[in-house]
């Protein structure tokens, strides 16, 4: 089978400080017919700039090779396959970009009256309707900029509830499945994080569960499919357990990308979940754009979701912020607009079958690389996975290389590294999400490679990558004397 | 891999050094090779107290961040901050220059839960499966 990864003239490219000279510039601007203005006849003294120092003087294909050289360094879902566990990063339609930029939603203000936004309000408040019952939620919020504010929506919420009934909580369990930010988002609301290890398949078990949980518990957070992409088959059990105390289950529903269509978390006994638009929902994911961690909640939590909240009434939308136990506002006017634009078309296009088979494509295609890449990986959880799959290097560091230089070498054969060294359960871990959006064609070839480079030589692996533009680097010295900000060389 | 015999050993891969009423703390030599190349570590401050089997602090590897669990309980009286500039010295001399911080034993009963070198190197191999 021949590798997509191959060598390529790619260029180096300085910094763009560095290709300045004095004078350069990139348009000509005509004279101007009105007299000059000094800035500092209108502007008072304390604000002026008396000069940049080291502002870049460039022409325009200056520019543009500045940064088309560096995009071409770059790797993205659009370059080939990303099977980076834990973050979904599968291909979004381009159509639903297209959607996002309408100017009727692209263009509109925040501060717009709301009779000229009924619009956006719609889809809006459309889209928490879906969102519910996507999830198996009564009511959802739009705000959370993303999964972990998401996260610290949900713990508020749940604190908010307790004071609210005069009792306050402040514990909260956390099995060693869960999403790393689910400790720091309890943390962060003011709560203490119990941690609970999960049983020896992989799964949390409800003894534990019960070993721990109590009348100061406010609850646990689960992360289902957990992080090994194991589904948590005991959940209803432990939300029973959980109940029982009078405490709230919190799924973090970053994984939602399996269940999708197919299983609802609130018929699991989950209270309040959070879903990431940005993995699940077709927004492009990982590119330091903004993100979007819509909350949904059962009845009970209803009345502590932050403000403002869209309503219906009639035929007319409309913002509600007469919300006395709500948790306030999380973010600024109304979430990440943008990011539930694209949500809500994808949603659509798709439709309710649609969407099941996204999930059912990605569980398949999860379980189809871990049937084919186990005689070559050590497979610590042997079972049907949902739409992840976690190896570990036991087998190759027993030859001398280990997980960090089995992704490296990946890049040679022009695959994205999958995620290493996380889940902490799984010793030296090799988390590997395909997503459905990877076709057969492309999943076999990324096997071929995953299989040729666990038999190749170590010493080769150990050198990896060659066909990068940037070779091997010390990560190492990189962390332990990082250079964070440029200096003009002295002549 | 290098288990001093005058040592004291913790599961969560510290050891104790004693000295009278003190003792001196790191992480083992099969603690930092699992690591790999430390790039950074976040010790307790002087005067503050630690408990046994709790966090006193973070490493940061290439490949993670762990927490560091007190092996004993007590008060921090130093901390080594060569390991500032040169959090190597712990990949490079785990049980001498790359020591993490040093303790006022509240509690030295604490000392007999701990493992002998011996005990500590059967029970990484257990670990290991």
């Amino acid at each position: 089978m021949n590798t997509i990864g191959t060598t390529g003239l790619v260029m180096n490219e300085p910094l763009i400080f560095e290709r300045s000279s004095e004078g350069k510039r990139g348009i000509e601007v005509p004279k101007s017919d009105v007299g000059d203005i000094k800035p500092e006849d209108v502007i008072p003294a304390d604000l002026l700039r008396a000069d940049i120092e080291g502002f870049p003087e460039v022409s325009e294909v200056d520019v543009v090779r500045h940064f088309t050289r560096m995009s071409q360094w770059n790797y993205g879902v659009d370059t080939g396959m990303y099977p980076l566990g834990s973050c979904t990063m599968k291909y979004n339609p381009k159509v639903n970009e297209d959607i996002a930029r309408l100017p009727g939603f692209s263009r509109i203000h925040p501060y717009q009256p709301e009779e000229l936004s009924q619009g956006a309000l719609q889809l809006m408040y459309e889209l928490e309707q879906y969102l519910a019952e996507i999830s198996g939620m009564d009511a959802v919020t739009l705000q959370p900029a993303a999964g972990a504010q998401g996260e610290l929506c949900g713990m508020l919420m749940i604190s908010a509830y307790f004071a609210s009934k005069g009792r306050p909580r402040k514990k909260v369990i956390i099995p060693d499945t869960a999403h790393g930010t689910n400790p720091a988002s309890v943390t962060l609301a003011g709560l203490t994080a119990i941690p609970v290890k999960s049983g020896s398949e992989g799964a949390l078990t409800p003894e534990a569960v019960k070993a721990v949980m109590d009348e100061d518990t406010a609850g646990i957070m689960i992360t289902n499919p957990n992080t090994l992409g194991l589904f948590e088959r005991h959940i209803k059990e432990i939300a029973d357990i959980v109940h029982e105390k009078g405490g709230f289950v919190y799924c973090d529903g970053a994984n939602m990308n399996a269940l999708l269509g197919a299983a609802k978390l609130g018929d699991m006994g989950v209270d309040v979940v959070h879903m990431n638009l940005h993995k699940t929902f077709s927004t492009p994911h990982g590119g330091g754009g903004p993100g979007s961690g819509p909350v949904g909640v059962k009845k009970e939590l209803e009345p502590f979701l932050p403000v403002p909240r869209v309503i219906k009434k009639d035929e007319t939308y409309s913002m509600d912020y007469k919300r006395p136990d709500s948790i306030g506002r999380l973010r600024a006017f109304y979430g990440n607009f943008g990011v539930l634009v694209r949500a809500y078309a994808y949603i659509r296009a798709m439709g309710a079958e649609g969407l099941k088979k996204a999930a059912q494509m990605a569980v398949l295609n999860a379980n189809y690389v871990k049937e084919n890449l186990k005689s070559h990986y050590h497979l610590p959880f042997d079972q049907p996975c949902m739409h992840e799959c976690v190896f570990s290097d036991k087998l190759q560091f027993e030859k001398g290389f280990s997980t960090m230089d089995i992704a490296k070498r990946l890049m040679d054969y022009g695959f994205h590294p999958p995620t290493t060294y996380f889940p902490l359960v799984v010793h030296d871990a090799i988390m590997i999400e395909p997503t459905e959006t990877e076709d057969k064609g492309t999943l076999d070839s990324f096997i071929d490679a995953m299989k040729r480079i666990a038999e190749e030589d170590p010493e080769l692996v150990k050198g990896a990558p060659y066909n990068t533009k940037t070779k091997r680097l010390d990560e190492a010295k990189a962390a332990r004397n990082p250079v964070l900000k440029w200096e003009k060389a002295e002549n | 891999m290098d288990f001093p015999k005058d040592l004291k050993y913790h599961k969560e891969h510290t050891w104790v050094k004693v000295e009278g009423n003190r003792a001196l703390i790191g992480i083992t030599d099969h603690a930092q090779e699992e690591l790999g190349d430390i790039v950074y570590v976040e010790l307790p401050e002087r005067g503050s107290d630690s408990e046994q089997d709790e966090s006193f602090g973070t490493v940061e590897s290439a490949k993670a961040i762990s927490e560091l669990f007190a092996p004993i309980s007590g008060r921090v009286v130093d901390i080594n901050e060569d390991l500032a500039d040169q959090p190597e010295l712990i990949n490079d001399d785990p049980y001498d220059s790359g020591w993490l911080v040093e303790i006022e034993m509240s509690d030295p009963s604490e000392l007999d839960s701990l493992l002998t070198a011996d005990t500590y190197k059967k029970y990484i191999e257990e670990e290991k499966g």
